[in-house]
């Protein structure tokens, strides 16, 4: 995970300094976005999917402690070990102990932002293990010592000539190539071998369906699947947020997520995991991480309900031209915004300010998370813990003073239509964030109040 | 029917010219229409920074103002979502329940309550339509891209009576304009540029005018537009509506 003491605003601003790339970044998502609309136009009932699956994970927050007992009681009978998780810190250790167990210090890892919220990659490299991601976007990323920038599109970021740079320096492929054919297949031999080697693969999990206590894993490239397959033990970490009642639901939320993040009908490989394989192992380890707290918050619960499609993001006007290091957590865009504040306020009380509130992203949900309301209620709630800038706060207490009186609000008003008029250079610097790029509104003689009393009184 | 005026304070100040042709349009319907001179602000702009705690004032004062009224009706969609979901008073919790349910935006207010089905107005121009989110996904005065469901739109239903009007298509029809009240110094940067990229969009169809239902939307393009040395305008929908 990226480490940084930049806000938003301002990793935004640096994103912004190159508007062609600012340009090219927006409308590759929005090009992901309108191939969502067309998928979701072509299923008539696609409202009432989203609803139902919005209720389904209703039941399953109110119910987690009894689906969660539920599943790892099935799992245990299926023959599977499962681990608890409190925090990240717990999580990775259980990984590195297993890994320990078995005598490997070299994993195989298909996508989990799980994964990537606990810093495991860090926590492993640190006591001598390595691993090696499988999902393309995800590698490309790792060979660039840079964090996904997007859940579903982890180098969405990166153009083609730049992932051939990065290929030309750790792969081995002659320098300048870009043709996506040739560094795919290039990627392809290089994990092939990654694939053939390792004896531990862990997997992020989609799903988990408590009736069975087997659970879904989501690719579109197989990685997860060769990975898992070929080796002796396989390690799959999920957040205890991703249960689902019984296997006939799956058809639901198979069907809303890859239309939802891609705009494909349904994902290249929707594997089913159940039992290890003779001789050999398999661990799930459940992970709570501030998921338990964010449960309790009434407000913020249902963000729990987050299938990681990224459909938000890629609807997100800011998102979309402010780049996913801008919100500096593991889970970037509208849905990170209410899901880091609940792991760290401090840290990431700049994110639910990092919107318009424009209400696109909850159109686009397909749990129908409410997400840009939870985004105002964060703001209230950072606000009154003490996060706000003193600045900021003093500001607002003066406009709250003017509006809340009539005769002060004249007052202003008034003041400031005079400076406009005759002392504009006062805020036309670049002091005025909004006179950087924007002009100021011309003043008027008089307001609309004042025209009133001589014109209808 | 008595009907309270609410003028949000930036077009009461900037803009008169959206609030007088709300009035006179509301006036030519016939409507009982009276504007409370002691009003000032919805409070939106403290609560959406995340200080709603501080708005009780303006929640006071609104209610002094607004109560005695039949229906309140303001040329903004933003400021009427505000009211209809946050106004509170612990002292008076039925007058500000009362206040929520009585505000209507000016252009559902024409099709919904005044049923309108003709105008008796003129703009020969090539428009543009701004939807602002506030109006169009908070308020629903419009179908939204998003969403798999039959469109609408309740302001471009009163566009389309208006005489000689040339309604332009844009690429993105509903893709915010990037105001979003403080933001627009808070993440300047992202702000200035949605508000480029929308303006673009306009331009690149035609536009001789942008309109829509709030004026901040349109102050904050109307600011890009005159930093390109653009003449395309901006225009409040009453404007339009009131216009010959």
């Amino acid at each position: 995970m990226e480490h940084t003491t930049k806000d938003h605003a301002e990793l935004a601003q640096e994103f912004n300094r190159d508007e062609e790339r600012v340009n090219w970044h927006d409308e590759t998502l929005w090009f992901i976005r309108e191939k969502r609309d067309k998928a979701a136009h072509n299923i008539p009932e696609w409202e009432a999917l989203r609803e139902t699956a919005s209720q389904i994970k209703n039941n399953v927050l109110s119910n987690l402690d009894n689906y969660l007992q539920q599943f790892e009681k099935a799992a245990i009978a299926n023959g599977v070990t499962v681990h608890w998780a409190a925090d990240a810190t717990e999580h990775n250790q259980i990984v590195h102990k297993l890994l320990n167990e078995v005598g490997v210090n070299r994993m195989v890892k298909s996508k989990s932002m799980l994964t990537e919220e606990c810093g495991l990659n860090e926590y492993l490299a640190h006591h001598g293990i390595e691993v090696i991601d499988s999902d393309l976007g995800e590698r490309i990323v790792q060979l660039a010592g840079e964090p996904p920038s997007h859940i579903v599109l982890p180098c969405i970021h990166k153009k083609k000539e730049e992932i051939g740079e990065i290929f030309h320096q750790n792969l081995g492929t002659a320098a300048g190539i870009s043709d996506p054919q040739f560094l795919t297949e290039t990627a392809r031999q290089h994990l092939r071998e990654v694939f053939l080697t390792r004896r531990a693969a862990l997997t992020g999990v989609n799903f988990a369906v408590a009736e069975t206590g087997e659970f879904v894993v989501c690719t579109n490239e197989g990685n997860a699947d060769m990975g898992a397959h070929l080796a002796d033990i396989h390690i799959a970490s999920m957040g205890i947020e991703k249960l689902i009642p019984e296997r006939k639901h799956l058809g639901v939320f198979l069907r809303l997520l890859t239309r939802s993040a891609t705009g494909q009908p349904i994902t290249t490989y929707s594997s089913h995991f159940k039992k290890p394989r003779p001789g050999s192992q398999m661990h799930i380890i459940l992970v709570d991480n501030g998921r338990s707290v964010q449960l309790g918050r009434e407000d913020f619960r249902n963000s729990l309900k987050c299938i990681r499609c990224g459909a938000c993001m890629n609807t997100c006007p800011v998102y979309r031209r402010s780049g996913g290091h801008s919100y500096h957590s593991a889970i970037a865009g509208p849905i990170g915004s209410i899901l880091a504040p609940n792991l760290d306020m401090k840290q990431y009380a700049d994110l639910p300010f990092a919107s318009t509130l424009c209400g696109s992203c909850s159109n686009v949900c397909p749990v129908k998370i409410n997400i840009h309301e939870q985004l105002y209620k964060w703001r209230q709630v950072l606000v009154k813990d003490g996060y706000a800038p003193t600045g900021k706060k003093a500001g607002m207490q003066l406009m709250t003073w003017t509006l809340s009186s009539p005769g002060l609000y004249h007052m202003a008003g008034k003041a400031g239509r005079w400076v406009l008029k005759y002392a504009p250079f006062a805020v036309n610097n670049k002091l005025n964030p909004w006179y950087i790029h924007r002009d100021l509104p011309t003043p008027p003689a008089q307001s609309f109040g004042e025209w009133y009393k001589q014109n209808r009184k | 029917m008595k009907v309270g005026l609410f003028i949000p304070c930036y077009v009461d100040q900037f803009y008169p010219g959206a609030a007088i042709a709300t009035l006179q349009l509301l006036e030519k319907f016939g409507v009982d229409v009276t504007y409370p001179p002691k009003q000032t602000c919805c409070g939106q702009p403290m609560a959406n920074s995340g200080f709603e705690h501080l708005t009780t004032g303006c929640n006071e004062l609104f209610i002094e103002n607004f109560a005695e009224f039949d229906y309140i009706v303001a040329p903004s969609g933003s400021c009427v979502l505000h009211i209809r979901d946050h106004i509170h008073d612990d002292k008076n919790p039925k007058a500000a329940e009362s206040i929520s349910h009585k505000i209507y935006e000016l252009t559902t207010f024409l099709t919904d309550v005044l049923k309108v089905q003709s105008l008796n107005a003129r703009f020969p121009h090539k428009v543009g339509i701004h939807q602002s989110c506030h109006g169009q996904r908070g308020l629903h005065i419009s179908s939204m891209s998003e969403l798999v469901a039959p469109e609408f739109s309740k302001p471009a239903s009163l566009l389309n009576m208006v005489n000689d009007i040339d309604i332009i298509h844009l690429s993105r029809e509903d893709e915010c304009c990037g105001f979003g009240g403080t933001f627009c110094v808070t993440e300047e940067a992202i702000s200035a540029k949605m508000g480029k990229d929308r303006v673009a969009d306009h331009l690149a169809h035609g536009a001789e005018y942008i309109t829509g239902v709030d004026m901040s939307c349109l102050m904050h393009m109307e600011g890009i537009l005159k930093r390109q040395g653009s003449k395309t305008k901006v225009i409040h929908i009453a404007e339009i509506l009131n216009a010959g």
